[in-house]
């Protein structure tokens, strides 16, 4: 009966109710996405594995390192793998048709990311092929690439037009594996800037390492670093977690901008939510006082008056996670491959279901302090 | 006959920004088991506080309210409440039935803080609801109940617990003369043959003629009835 109660309470006036449910959906929708923003941004950092270390040039990325480090680096304590890297920095066509584009040292690199799951065949086959290349399951989707395809990207840094064969096309081992990029064989370019380019020749990156253990990369990182301490091209070795997030560092106050954004709307909404609930049982009172006169103590009232704030926003809340996922995949698409994962994130779903209960909890305090602790007398409005 | 409700020495004051308003005075007051009290007196008179002292809706600030032997004005707020539950019946001057229950739920409300199970509750809200003659429209919901009718739900709410005393707050203050007459007739039956202790705070001498007793309160304290006016109109 009291349920009964809760339910019609909630309902008794419908536009207002409508109207503060929409208010919660837009602003569940708005914190899941930015949430969602969030974690796209971090997606790189989540990605990186605990047993991978990055070698780069201690000034600065753009600088090279020679490749002659590489068996330096290989007989270090500790290192089980290493393989050599370049960003290329090409596009398919014109330059609106971005993405993520390495060369690396393949057999190695793909030892080094088991992540990237490939067909055997595929795989064997593009390690045969010189100008062959492997391509993310989203950019081949993205552009109509299939198997055997040939791909030109036009190049920036090492300009001119590079052709390749699609040889293999690879699968994230989980949803946050970034499915987008596209490798090709480090020795392909390296024998044609020898050729044009020669002073660029044999020059890298980066270093991929892998390690024996999580436990040790620390120590083998500073092993690394020591031994081209005072070289020509001194080191940097991090893990590849501190890797990513240097570049997610750069944009850390946009980072900030956001979480506090998501703050603000929650909090925006609290006080919709906690308006909405106190005209409710303001214009209430008398019967929170009729209830109080027939005997319905403290705790039925708070019953009432959280059960219903709570309906309002779970329902609210409901919505915003459902239009979430269609909401999301439509800002993919408006944004194109800025960001190559974006998933709604289990965490985020919970996220959106504490905050429709705190708002939902706190929204009803004040209103609950009123009604338990009007003097019934009061609440009757007859004193006299 | 002994008297069910004891008050004595009653005081009872109200604060209005840094003045101290006395509405009842050291009252003294004895009230009878199937008594039918009406209480009057002009506005502010303190008849409607009275009431609330009555039915444990308030503390005085002292004396005592002892009612079947117990003092209510020693409870404290939740022991209170559960007395309100078990002993008193109220009907207020505006109905004061809950919009979104139809009569039928608001009549078992009270039920709800009993043990009942919900076929007992069922079968006490039909007796109630045929005490006043509305057991076939038990199903609507107060909007669509005239005002007569509405007050009759509110007089079977609270008689559904089978309360010793019943508390009325200017029951037929907001009925026309046939829907007033309806319910003083309903009030009189219940303290006459359910033998219903009734306190009633009224302005209308025609519902105080139906009481068997009239007291009449002005500045707190007991007076005798004005013999012009009060008289003429009874």
């Amino acid at each position: 009966m009291l349920l009964k109660l809760l339910f019609r309470n909630a309902f008794r006036h419908k536009l207002r109710t409508f109207l503060t449910i929409c208010g919660i959906c837009v602003a569940i929708l708005a914190f899941g996405l930015l949430r969602t923003v969030i974690s796209a941004w971090y997606a790189g950092v989540d990605a990186s594995s605990a047993t991978r270390l990055v070698t780069r040039n201690s000034i600065s990325l753009i600088f090279p390192l020679p490749i002659s480090y590489k068996e330096k680096i290989r007989n270090v304590d500790g290192v089980k793998l290493v393989a050599a890297g370049s960003w290329f920095g090409a596009y398919y066509i014109n330059e609106k048709n971005f993405f993520a584009n390495f060369t690396v040292e393949s057999k190695n690199y793909l030892d080094l990311y088991p992540e990237f799951v490939i067909p055997p065949d595929q795989k064997s086959s593009y390690l045969r092929e010189r100008k062959g290349c492997v391509v993310g399951e989203k950019l081949a989707k993205r552009f109509g690439w299939k198997l055997g395809d040939t791909v030109v990207l036009k190049g920036t840094i090492y300009p001119g037009n590079w052709e390749f064969v699609v040889k293999a096309i690879y699968k994230g081992s989980h949803k946050n594996i970034d499915e987008s990029q596209f490798f090709f064989h480090w020795e392909y370019l390296n024998e044609t800037v020898k050729k044009f380019v020669p002073r660029r020749a044999d020059q890298v990156g980066f270093y991929m390492i892998g390690v024996r253990s999580p436990d040790i990369a620390a120590t083998t990182a500073r092993a690394i670093d020591k031994m081209f301490k005072n070289s020509y091209a001194e080191t940097l070795t991090e893990t590849e977690k501190a890797f990513q997030m240097s570049f997610v560092s750069l944009t850390q106050t946009i980072l900030t901008v956001i979480e506090l954004v998501t703050m603000v709307v929650i909090v925006i909404i609290m006080v919709v939510v906690a308006n909405t609930m106190a005209m409710s049982v303001r214009e209430r009172m008398n019967e929170y006082a009729v209830l109080k006169t027939l005997g319905f103590g403290g705790f039925y009232i708070t019953g009432l008056i959280l059960g219903e704030s709570l309906l309002i926003t779970s329902l609210g809340g409901l919505m915003g996670i459902i239009v979430t996922f269609p909401a999301a995949d439509a800002f993919v698409g408006a944004v194109g491959d800025f960001f190559p994962i974006f998933n709604i994130s289990k965490e985020t779903i919970y996220l959106d279901i504490i905050a429709s209960i705190i708002v939902g909890i706190v929204a009803a305090v004040f209103p609950i302090k009123q009604a338990v602790t009007v003097p019934i007398a009061s609440g009757l409005g007859r004193i006299g | 006959m002994a008297p069910i409700i004891e008050i004595k020495n009653l005081t009872k004051s109200y604060r209005r920004g840094n003045q101290s308003i006395m509405v009842l005075e050291n009252l003294t007051l004895d009230i009878n088991e199937n008594d039918f009290l009406a209480l009057m007196g002009p506005s502010g008179s303190g008849k409607s506080t009275l009431l609330n002292l009555i039915a444990g809706l308030d503390k005085p600030d002292s004396g005592s309210i002892i009612i079947q032997g117990i003092d209510i004005s020693l409870l404290a707020e939740t022991e209170l409440a559960k007395w309100r539950a078990d002993n008193v019946g109220f009907i207020f001057q505006f109905y004061n039935l809950i919009p979104v229950l139809t009569a039928f739920e608001n009549v078992e409300l009270p039920l709800i803080l009993t043990r009942l199970s919900k076929k007992e509750r069922k079968e006490h809200v039909h007796t109630a609801l045929k005490l006043v003659g509305l057991e076939d429209r038990m199903d609507h919901y107060p909007g669509q109940l005239s005002g007569g009718q509405q007050q009759r739900v509110a007089i079977a709410r609270a008689v559904v617990t089978d309360p010793a005393i019943l508390v009325a707050d200017e029951p037929t203050g907001d009925l026309d003369r046939v829907s007033a007459q309806e319910v003083l007739n309903l009030m009189e039956n219940l303290s006459n043959s359910i033998g219903k202790t009734i306190v009633m705070v009224t302005h209308d001498p025609r519902a105080a003629k139906k009481a068997g007793s009239i007291m009449y309160l002005d500045k707190g304290i007991l007076a005798d009835a004005p013999q012009t006016s009060f008289q003429e109109c009874v």
